[in-house]
């Protein structure tokens, strides 16, 4: 109620001294957008494992997923008990145009992929001139954005795996469900592919199992394995969110990395306006004892210097949200690395509590200091 | 009326019984103010003289509920205030005490209405009710035509009127004004004087004030003195 009533001090207060204001909330500003944007890119990294399906296992070579497995093990697949349908793919990895155009190119069973893969949606007018179509591609509705290409449109993709120029025709665009689907990818018919390459041939990437029963994934998976032991393909297999979840380990602690980051920019943005609230504190003590002085409590005094600091840190923080947030809406800067680069509003609400957090930490220092100001030293220093 | 003797004087509004204050400095023990008594009925104008370090200061803030004393009571209106908590002095200063510093002390970022307005956010008055006492407050004072001034764009006279309008717009039981014309010139300090002496006799405040200036206590009805933290019977100028 008083910081309502005292709004136009709060406010007066933060006018008092512009450049000194703009800095502060420049750096809470700052701060927050680079916390956004760590938090934008390890959400990136950790997509897969958020998007992962429940009930949705990954069949690799058990030697490395970069060796392929043969297309015969999808019928002993199918036969084993708490398995419900399955499909297969394979990583391309063309260049379109430059190598900086990177997207992921997959050759699909197009009989099987979109039964397994329930969450992307697709025009059944669209997949239907696809699976028509054997040099047809489905085309991600981000990626179709990023280069301005239409349906019908052919595109050339360069082999760097399987040489040679492989050219697509546009038949479909997919689009994700959640915010966080993978909406950049680049799917072409398995049978066509297998059937033009020299390398290879009759063998898949990985494939993909949706099993009955998701509690009983994990035994499906053992399973399978059982299945291929002391073959010359022994396969892994594991949930999907725990393949995921592997390859992200696999990339880095990037968690860690974010925490360091973030804790630095935290603490010098803790000193910078720590120090800026004392200096602003101590510039007003004779005002603050006057404050007290007409019956300001020592409560009502801490929260008006705390609210001036959470005054900046909302006002910063809520710049560095949006501002991460529009860089965001240009889509990934890596040029396909961070297929799901996307700012979520749970993250955008972590980022403004950040600030706030930000805000308190720097304030309260110099609010306990303003609530036990003796009024008549203070008064005496007028 | 106002006494200084002691005995028991029913219909006081300020009422002082045996205050000592002491401060330790160094070791040494410090009597600013010794068994000191006073009796002040509501309309008196008091003024308190003294030669620096005599404790005028020291029994202004006591009054003003801004220091506890060492020893001895202070009733005001029937509240003994000095074994109040922190919290509840305040509260007690807010409702009771209008203070008037030779500083003026005004925030400098808010105009004169915000100023004036500053002890009424502590009350429950809507936004209306507010703004017809602060501009109640300000005409009483002469300034009504320069609510929306910032202290920098008021003359000295002018920043004491508005502390003045401050003091008064809650309606308090008495003012204590420490200097109100120390850092004026003759003729606003007169304006000064005047109308503190207009808000006695016209309004019925109640008024303490510590002065140097005797052509300040002069306006006063009681004028006490004070010498090494005793007060003397003063003179009676009404």
């Amino acid at each position: 109620m008083i910081l309502i009533s005292c709004l136009p001090l709060l406010v007066a207060n933060l006018l008092r001294k512009k450049t000194r204001t703009l800095l502060t909330i420049g750096s809470f500003a700052v701060a927050v957008f680079l916390f956004s944007l760590l938090a934008t890119i390890e959400s990136s990294f950790n997509q897969g494992v958020e998007v992962a399906g429940a009930d949705r296992l990954v069949v690799i070579n058990k030697n490395s997923i970069i060796q392929p497995l043969p297309l015969a093990y999808m019928e002993r697949i199918l036969q084993v008990q708490g398995v419900k349908e399955a499909t297969y793919a394979v990583w391309f990895n063309g260049i379109y145009q430059d190598e900086k155009n990177f997207f992921p190119q997959l050759a699909i069973d197009h009989t099987t992929y979109r039964r397994i893969f329930r969450e992307f949606k697709l025009d059944e007018t669209q997949w239907k001139a696809f699976s028509a179509d054997r040099e047809g591609c489905v085309v991600g509705r981000k990626l179709i954005q990023r280069f301005g290409w239409r349906l019908g449109d052919r595109i050339p993709i360069q082999g760097s795996i399987w040489p040679g120029t492989w050219e697509f025709n546009i038949r479909a665009v997919y689009s994700g469900t959640r915010d966080e689907d993978d909406e950049n990818q680049f799917w072409f018919r398995y049978d066509y592919f297998d059937e033009r390459r020299d390398l290879g041939k009759g063998t898949v990437g990985w494939f993909i199992v949706r099993v009955e029963d998701p509690d009983k994934a994990v035994h499906v998976a053992k399973a399978i394995e059982e299945r291929f032991v002391n073959s010359p393909y022994e396969t892994t297999a594991e949930t999907e969110r725990a393949f995921a979840a592997g390859i992200t380990k696999q990339i880095g602690s990037v968690k860690a990395i974010m925490l360091s980051v973030g804790s630095i920019v935290f603490f010098t943005l803790l000193f910078v306006t720590g120090s800026t609230m004392a200096m602003s504190v101590r510039e007003r003590t004779g005002e603050l004892a006057i404050l007290k002085t007409l019956g300001f409590t020592d409560g009502a005094i801490m929260l008006l210097v705390l609210a001036e600091s959470l005054l900046y840190a909302l006002v910063g923080g809520g710049l560095g949200v949006g501002a991460a947030k529009l860089f965001t809406l240009q889509g990934d800067p890596t040029g396909g690395f961070l297929p799901s680069f996307y700012l979520s509003p749970l993250k955008m609400c972590l980022g403004v509590l950040f600030a706030l957090l930000s805000g308190i930490a720097a304030g309260i220092i110099p609010a306990v200091l303003a609530m036990r100001l003796n009024i008549i030293e203070a008064l005496r220093r007028v | 009326m106002v006494s200084v003797n002691g005995q028991i004087h029913e219909h006081a509004l300020i009422s002082v019984r045996n205050l000592d204050k002491t401060y330790e400095r160094g070791g040494e023990v410090i009597h600013v103010l010794q068994g000191l008594n006073l009796d002040v009925d509501e309309g008196e104008f008091v003024a308190f003289m003294g030669p620096s370090g005599s404790g005028k200061t020291t029994l202004l803030n006591l009054l003003g509920g801004l220091d506890l004393p060492s020893a001895g009571s202070i009733t005001v209106a029937g509240d003994e205030i000095t074994h109040l908590s922190g919290r509840k002095l305040t509260e007690w200063r807010a409702r009771h005490v209008g203070f008037v510093f030779q500083m003026y002390n005004l925030i400098p970022v808010l105009t004169a209405f915000q100023n004036v307005e500053l002890p009424l956010l502590l009350t429950g008055l809507t936004k209306a009710q507010r703004r017809e006492r602060v501009e109640l407050a300000l005409q009483v004072v002469g300034l009504a035509d320069r609510m929306y001034h910032y202290p920098r764009q008021l003359s000295g006279g002018q920043e004491q009127r508005v502390s003045i309008a401050r003091a008064i717009v809650a309606d308090p039981t008495f003012l204590l004004c420490d200097e109100p014309t120390g850092d004026l010139d003759r003729a606003s300090a007169d304006e000064i004087l005047h109308l503190l002496d207009h808000l006695v006799r016209a309004h019925n405040k109640t008024i303490l004030m510590v002065t140097h200036d005797p052509r300040a206590a002069e306006r006063a009805h009681t004028v006490l003195h004070l010498e090494k933290g005793v007060l003397i019977e003063g003179v009676t100028v009404r």
